[in-house]
């Protein structure tokens, strides 16, 4: 066998550990994740990997690849050519064992947004122009690498005070939706911390499915909230002429 | 949560094919710290910047000139690109990452002096970013006086390198400009339904059309924010240099 990748691979587990090294022969196309696997094969069958579609769409197999959030079956080996190839689990979230990184956080915090509430009911008549904007969110794969990577979540552990982006998203996904009537503004500027985004991009850096998470979600989120408590002018129209302002343009008056 | 158990950080010993994660906020600090260190001399020792048919953006419109003010001329007028790229979105991410290491770079650890302080999110304040696109705008409608002015020459029309170098400000502040954040929020992007408007008709209406090309433009708003802070630095050199004799004005034709 000619060329070996060499991995260095987190194993512990919420009481400590650390990295070991593992040689991995190369071969042509291979990512991350088949590296991990070959060491699961040969070297340590008890190492901890979650994993599911191998194919980037199950967002499962998450994890920090030379610092660098990112999912292994993504990721080619030979993009580290002739580097040691450092692989640790998600470090936003806490540890359960080796790679896997315990991420319910995420599901607790998904069930405190209001989910999809359509004006009327089905069938929908929509125009595909006006639904575009929100199918970019439907890409989402909930790998929670933008968690992960965000300062907020990450060097602050401040989980109860935002959101995260990856439910900035899920936010603007029902919020801009055409027939949505929920309104959704006082949570994202208290409980849900929009404002606790700093506008940095990293989430954006590291989504694989390449959504604009701060451009296209986050920061009209953040026009919004502004439009509703922080444009004086807006407030006094809208005190003057006692119209109660909803984000959607399809109900006048929201819950 | 439980983080003590976590690998202590790797940084990445080189993400192969990208530049090391510090290039960026370093070129910040220079480019940006470079600018504000001319901007303070253009604005603390020069009363004028006006050469002939051209005006530097610095100086335009002479707010202080029509009060009669005849110190710190500048000042008057410079403080409103000055708010309006402090508060833009995309200059956001450039300063607290280069500046107060909010991040530094993606998953690079902030520095242990972040620990004690709590950190409360982005400045209130940046919320009011749409009212200085609004004086942004004024001061841009004046920018393109100056720029007409510069083709206009003692002889008639004419073309000087002077000319065409407030052209191309005038065009890359224009491009950021209307790429802004808020602005394609106030063009559309608080509407959720732009067909329901219009009866549900299927043609894409007015307002849609010009939300979509201005978040085609915002894609680039990035890319036009460094462009017109360099064209503004260049046009404010290349009249100062004239006034200073150093160089002088090539007329095209
Ligand atoms: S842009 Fe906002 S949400 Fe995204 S990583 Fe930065 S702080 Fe977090
Ligand atoms: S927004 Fe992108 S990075 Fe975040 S969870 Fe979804 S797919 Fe992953
Ligand atoms: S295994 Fe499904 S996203 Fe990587």
């Amino acid at each position: 066998m000619s060329e070996q990748y060499v991995l260095s691979i987190f194993r512990g587990d919420q009481n400590g550990g650390e990295e070991q090294e593992y040689q991995v022969p190369a071969i042509p196309g291979m990512v991350v994740l088949d590296a991990v696997h070959y060491v699961q094969a040969h070297d340590a069958p008890d190492l901890g990997v979650r994993w599911n579609c191998k194919a980037a769409h199950c967002g499962s197999c998450s994890a920090e690849i030379n610092g660098m959030p990112k999912l292994m079956c993504k990721t080619r080996l030979d993009e580290y050519q002739g580097q040691v190839v450092h692989i640790q689990p998600m470090r936003t979230f806490p540890i359960v064992k080796d790679l896997v990184a315990d991420v319910s956080w995420n599901y607790e915090v998904a069930k405190k947004i209001a989910t999809f509430t359509p004006v009327n009911a089905a069938p929908f008549r929509m125009q595909q122009w006006d639904v575009d904007r929100v199918q970019e969110f439907h890409h989402c794969i909930e790998c929670f690498l933008c968690q992960d990577v965000c300062h907020v979540l990450r060097d602050h552990d401040a989980k109860d005070q935002y959101f995260g982006p990856r439910f900035m998203v899920k936010m603007a996904e029902f919020e801009m939706h055409p027939v949505d009537g929920a309104d959704r503004i006082p949570q994202l500027k208290n409980e849900g911390g929009i404002g606790m985004c700093n506008v940095t991009k990293c989430c954006t850096e590291v989504c694989p499915q390449h959504i604009h998470i701060t451009d296209n979600a986050i920061i009209p989120l953040k026009e919004r909230v502004a439009d509703r408590y922080y444009d004086p002018i807006r407030n006094l129209i809208r005190r003057l002429t006692k119209k109660e302002e909803s984000s959607s343009s399809t109900v006048p008056s929201k819950a | 949560m439980a983080q003590a158990s976590q690998p202590s950080m790797n940084r990445p010993i080189k993400p192969s094919g990208k530049l090391p994660y510090w290039v960026e906020p370093a070129f910040t600090i220079v480019a940006f710290g470079g600018f504000i260190i001319y901007s303070l001399w253009e604005v603390l020792f020069h009363n004028t910047g006006t050469y002939h048919n051209y005006v530097s953006p610095f100086f335009s419109p002479g707010v202080a000139g029509w009060f009669g003010f005849h110190v710190l001329t500048a000042l008057y007028v410079v403080w409103v690109p000055f708010i309006f790229r402090f508060s833009c979105y995309y200059y956001r991410k450039e300063y607290y990452r280069a500046f107060s290491f909010h991040p530094f770079g993606c998953a690079v650890a902030e520095p242990k002096s972040h620990r004690n302080r709590s950190y409360k999110g982005e400045w209130k304040i940046n919320n009011l970013h749409r009212y200085t696109w609004f004086l942004a705008v004024i001061v841009l409608i004046f920018l393109w006086k100056d720029v007409v002015e510069a083709f206009i020459f003692p002889n008639g029309f004419g073309v000087g390198i002077g000319s065409l170098i407030l052209l191309i400000n005038a065009i890359l502040l224009t491009g950021y400009t209307f790429s802004c954040h808020a602005f394609r929020n106030m063009i559309g992007g608080r509407k959720d339904c732009f067909s329901c408007t219009a009866h549900g008709q299927s043609q894409k209406t007015t307002s849609y059309k010009l939300w979509h090309r201005i978040s085609e433009a915002n894609v680039f708003h990035g890319t036009w924010a460094w462009a017109s802070l360099f064209s503004v630095w260049i046009a404010d050199l290349y009249v100062r240099l004239l006034i200073m004799g150093v160089i002088h004005d090539v007329r095209l034709f």
